[in-house]
């Protein structure tokens, strides 16, 4: 590591950046085969129990007309090839533990181990969903010690634990607020979303029966009070925010947005994907909300898994309660070592959303990172990921456009379109070429209201020097830009990946969604 | 303090001051003063990582996992099958643990190429052409597979046989509140669906069929009356399978299934108290512009190489928002990896091992559960891993005084399959059980029943 030889261009300050991934070997000129052009006939890795278990012949249990005449193909290979065939293909593939990750709006911030072997725990990891009670009073104590830190922190009165993802909460949230205008003799059928709003928002209001209500950004990248109270009338059933909102600005206007919703008898619903700004420092129950979902895997730190397994748990004020997903996890009697927890479903219940109790494992992860951070680290999470968002901001604002150039909260938006005018090289390839770089790119064209959007998040977790080789690395590409024929250049990246830029439009012109269709 | 975050304090010092700021405080002047906490959040203070693990050991020590202690005869959905430490070990990989959704497919090809070999599988199993990367859970999945089958039928009428998981069923009632979906509850004569009796009750055609092969109760429906009944009306048939079943059963594409969906937790993943599992979902082609969620693509890069990438993108909700077919956007993809990897370790050979071991032993051990005296079969159709059994006492009583004999017994049936007697089991054995854990077993629930 400490090879004593660095380029001063890569490592401006002298230091080495602990979040930089440039010298990692992702491997592979050459394509990895599939499972399924690995596999020889014959071949076999799996082993199983000796049981004495009488050898009856399977026709004499199940009949013919129902038994497969020759099992599935799969694939036969031996255990050697596999480790090796997985292996490789991890060797293919970007993540967190290698090097800066800073996806806006994912909160791609480093998962502690610690987190890893409580989900090992057997005495976690085996239980049965559906054992009695009597078997599973640490799993129930869990949630419900999990539910009352959720609670604390959004400033809500109770939660539910069942939705398995965000998008899973933004439903059972807007379902909530169906069941509690219904039960208020209420039919409305608008929800309010910002234009800036995550694409999940406005597919859940569909899915639960809703029509979306579009309101406009203002100036300054907030929701425009104007044109929100002009929509606002008695068929609206609430409105989603996301506060900070996708552009990483704090809502100023929260409490009179408030108000006017309030006022009209709709519900606040708080998106949760930005969370991780105000942990400590404010809460979305004191803002004014009455349904907020959390996004456990963006600021409880629980592995995305490239691309799941999340958790959405959607915590509400008191008004709310009653119409809760069940059953829950409840404190049945008792305090201290003398409680005893069960399962309940509250009278008004809007049902079941699971097949069981959640994402558990992931659930249990999240206790334990929100244990070991106690009340003063989380606010450090939030204090530290907002001073490495307006770091970046403030270095990277005179190389990319700032179209809302005031502090910003988790994240920041920028924008290439003035690199796109002058040089040709769009946001798209700004990210292309940072992968070369070592470090995974921003999100790009999110949110739409921002032409060419560069949505960056660098997370707590990145030290001042991985901010500084990230900053450099963006420098140097808008600088190269300029150079002749550095959009050429620029359109050609990545070089340096397992694959170089992806041919996205013919993946969908000729699908070829398994090995089978091609 | 967390030791996951690097800045010392000359570090922070130096930041505030390129941001021309005295204090963090200072961060969050956006934020009305009215709204910001005056003291902290009330929770306990920051505890050391040893002490965390001490406190989540205890809460473990609390629970009664299974194993050895508590021989595991239940499942409904969540199966105790083997899961090899070679899964563990690959599933375990960082790479796949910390990686996001594959929006950056040249850093990503480890994830994608795993996708869509789960995918090739998945399709492989259930007989139809397309898979696609994951949904949440079994409930998941069927609830997408009701509003494709919805839509592509154009009617609201969704016949749910009773056989289907009725946590499954709960969900999709939950979720018709907002759907305007009518669930119309199918129910069992003899332990499969009575198509018929739906058939002459409905005033209006069904758009959706949706049946499990096996069913809750482990029963082997006959699907060519589900499909019989799709034909006449035109509606989807969706079918619930297990993917350890289809090692020998026929694949419900073989059967006509337009979508086929799944609890995948039985290939490789722990019973984790329920999650995180794995939704299967596989369709016709025919369906496949209405598909919910990820899709993985093969593709080429720009040297012609062989490449994966996320695809048919226009029907997801970043792009067509309040017009997606589905809301979902983070999925069970370490779910899916883990399965891909769990069926590489079975292959061919060994997921078929799985399914005739398991219905052998489930076999066996029925056989002795129903020489126990007062103990009597609730229903007499074929069954494969999973059985229900009419008990002498109550079935929750059962389960508690077995757990006390340190077996789990199975899964107390709801009233609905018991006409509110109670006394039904779901008992459920897996190729993991021996014939001394089986014999024991029976041996104590003799007593248990008295």
């Amino acid at each position: 590591m400490t090879s004593g030889v660095r380029g001063e261009d890569s490592h401006p300050t002298g230091a080495p950046a602990g979040g930089r991934a440039a010298s990692a070997p992702l491997l592979g000129r050459e394509s990895e085969p599939t499972l399924f052009e690995l596999s020889e006939p014959g071949r076999r890795a799996w082993q199983l129990r000796t049981t004495g278990v009488p050898d009856v012949p399977i026709g004499r249990i199940i009949p013919d007309a129902h038994r497969r005449e020759r099992p599935p193909a799969l694939a036969e290979i031996s255990e050697r090839d596999l480790v090796a065939h997985f292996t490789r293909l991890s060797h293919r593939q970007f993540s967190v533990d290698l090097g800066a990750y800073p996806l806006g709006s994912c909160t791609m911030k480093y998962n502690p181990k610690m987190c890893d072997a409580v989900a090992a725990l057997a005495g976690l990891a085996d239980v049965h969903p559906a054992a009695p009670t009597s078997c599973t009073q640490g799993w129930l104590e869990l949630l419900v010690e999990l539910e009352e830190a959720l609670c604390a922190i959004t400033g809500m009165a109770a939660a539910t634990l069942q939705p398995a993802a965000g998008a899973a909460g933004e439903l059972a949230g807007l379902l909530l607020m169906r069941a509690w205008h219904h039960a208020h003799g209420g039919t409305r059928h608008k929800v309010v979303i910002p234009d800036s709003a995550h694409g999940t928002n406005p597919a859940s209001v569909t899915i639960a029966g809703f029509e979306v209500v579009t309101v406009p950004s203002d100036a300054r990248g907030c929701v425009d009070l104007d044109a929100l109270v002009s929509v606002l009338d008695e068929d609206v059933a609430g409105i989603m925010l996301t506060n900070p909102n996708t552009l990483g600005l704090f809502e100023q206007d929260i409490v009179a947005i408030a108000r006017a919703v309030h006022d009209v008898g709709g519900l606040l619903y708080y998106d949760g994907a930005n969370l991780n700004a105000i942990l400590g420092v404010v809460r979305p129950g004191d803002m004014g909300f009455d349904i907020v979902h959390l996004n456990l895997h963006k600021t409880f730190a629980t592995p995305h898994g490239g691309g799941g397994p999340g958790a959405g748990p959607v915590a509400v004020s008191e008004r709310l309660v009653p119409f809760l997903p069940g059953p829950r996890p409840v404190r049945v009697t008792g305090t201290g070592p003398d409680a005893r927890f069960g399962w309940a479903t509250p009278a008004q219940s809007i049902g079941r959303l699971h097949s069981w109790h959640g994402n558990a494992l992931v659930l249990a992860r999240a206790l334990a990172y929100i244990l070991v951070h106690g009340d003063d680290g989380l606010r450090q999470v939030a204090e530290l990921a907002v001073l490495n968002a307006n770091w970046l901001r403030k270095r990277l604002s005179s190389t990319f456009d700032a179209p809302y150039d005031r502090p910003c909260m988790h994240e920041c938006v920028l924008s290439a379109s003035t690199l796109k005018r002058t040089t040709g090289v769009k946001a798209l390839d700004v990210a292309k070429r940072l992968l070369e770089e070592g470090f995974h790119s921003p999100t790009v064209y999110f949110p739409l209201i921002v032409d060419e959007a560069l949505m960056i998040e660098p997370t707590e977790t990145e030290s001042l020097q991985t901010l500084e080789a990230l900053a450099a690395a963006f420098e140097r590409i808008a600088a190269e830009a300029a150079e002749p024929g550095g959009a050429e250049a620029a359109a050609g990246a990545p070089h340096a990946t397992p694959v170089r830029r992806v041919d996205e439009a013919r993946a969908a012109r000729h699908l070829v969604p398994t090995y089978d269709a091609r | 303090m967390s030791g996951y975050t690097p800045h010392t304090d000359t570090d922070v010092a130096a930041m505030l001051g390129f941001l021309g700021l005295s204090s963090l405080d200072e961060l969050f002047d956006v934020v009305p003063d009215a709204l910001r906490l005056a003291g902290g959040l009330g929770l306990p203070a920051g505890l050391p990582e040893p002490d965390v693990l001490a406190r989540m050991q205890d809460l473990a020590a609390a629970n009664r996992p299974c194993g050895r202690d508590l021989v595991c005869f239940a499942g409904g959905g969540a199966y105790d099958h083997e899961v090899p430490a070679v899964t563990r070990a690959l599933a375990s990989r960082s790479e796949f643990v910390t990686s996001y959704t594959p929006y950056q497919p040249e850093v990503a090809q480890g994830v994608l190429q795993a996708v869509f070999e789960f995918q090739t599988l998945v399709a492989r199993l259930t007989g139809l052409e397309v898979a696609n990367a994951s949904l949440y859970d079994g409930a998941a999945a069927v609830v997408e597979a009701v509003n494709l089958g919805v839509a592509a039928s154009g009617r609201r009428g969704v016949w749910v046989s009773h056989g289907l998981n009725p946590s499954w069923r709960e969900v999709l009632v939950t979720l018709a509140a907002g759907s305007g979906n009518r669930i119309v509850d199918v129910a069992l004569s003899g332990g499969t669906t009575d198509w018929a009796a739906a058939a002459f009750d409905g005033d209006e055609d069904p758009g959706v069929l949706v049946v499990a092969y096996p069913n809750y109760l482990g029963c082997l429906e006959d699907l060519a009356a589900a499909r019989a009944v799709c034909d006449r009306t035109g509606a989807l048939l969706v079918v619930a399978f297990d993917p350890v079943c289809a090692g020998v059963l026929r694949s419900p594409g073989e059967w006509g299934a337009d979508v086929v969906v799944g609890e995948g937790q039985a290939l490789g993943m722990p019973l984790s108290f329920g999650g995180p599992y794995l939704g299967l979902f596989a369709c016709t082609r025919a369906h496949v512009r209405r598909l919910p969620g990820r899709l993985v693509g093969e593709t080429v890069d720009a040297e012609g190489r062989r490449a994966y990438v996320t695809t048919l993108r226009a029907r997801e909700q970043d792009i067509r928002r309040e017009k997606a077919t589905s809301n979902v956007c983070t999925n069970q993809t370490l779910m899916a990896v883990t399965a891909a990897i769990q069926l590489g370790w079975l292959g061919t050979t060994g997921l078929a091992e799985v399914g005739e071991r398991s219905a052998r032993a489930a076999h066996y051990c029925r056989q002795g559960l129903l020489a126990v005296s007062g103990v009597e079969p609730l229903v007499e159709t074929p069954t494969l891993r999973e059985f229900a059994l009419r008990l002498p006492i109550g079935a929750a009583l059962a389960v508690e005084r077995l757990a006390d004999e340190g077996f789990l017994a199975g899964i107390a049936l709801d009233d609905s399959f018991t006409h509110g007697h109670g006394d039904g089991l779901l008992v459920a054995v897996t190729e993991r059980r021996t014939r001394a854990e089986i014999d024991a077993f029976v041996a104590a629930f003799e007593k248990a029943v008295r």
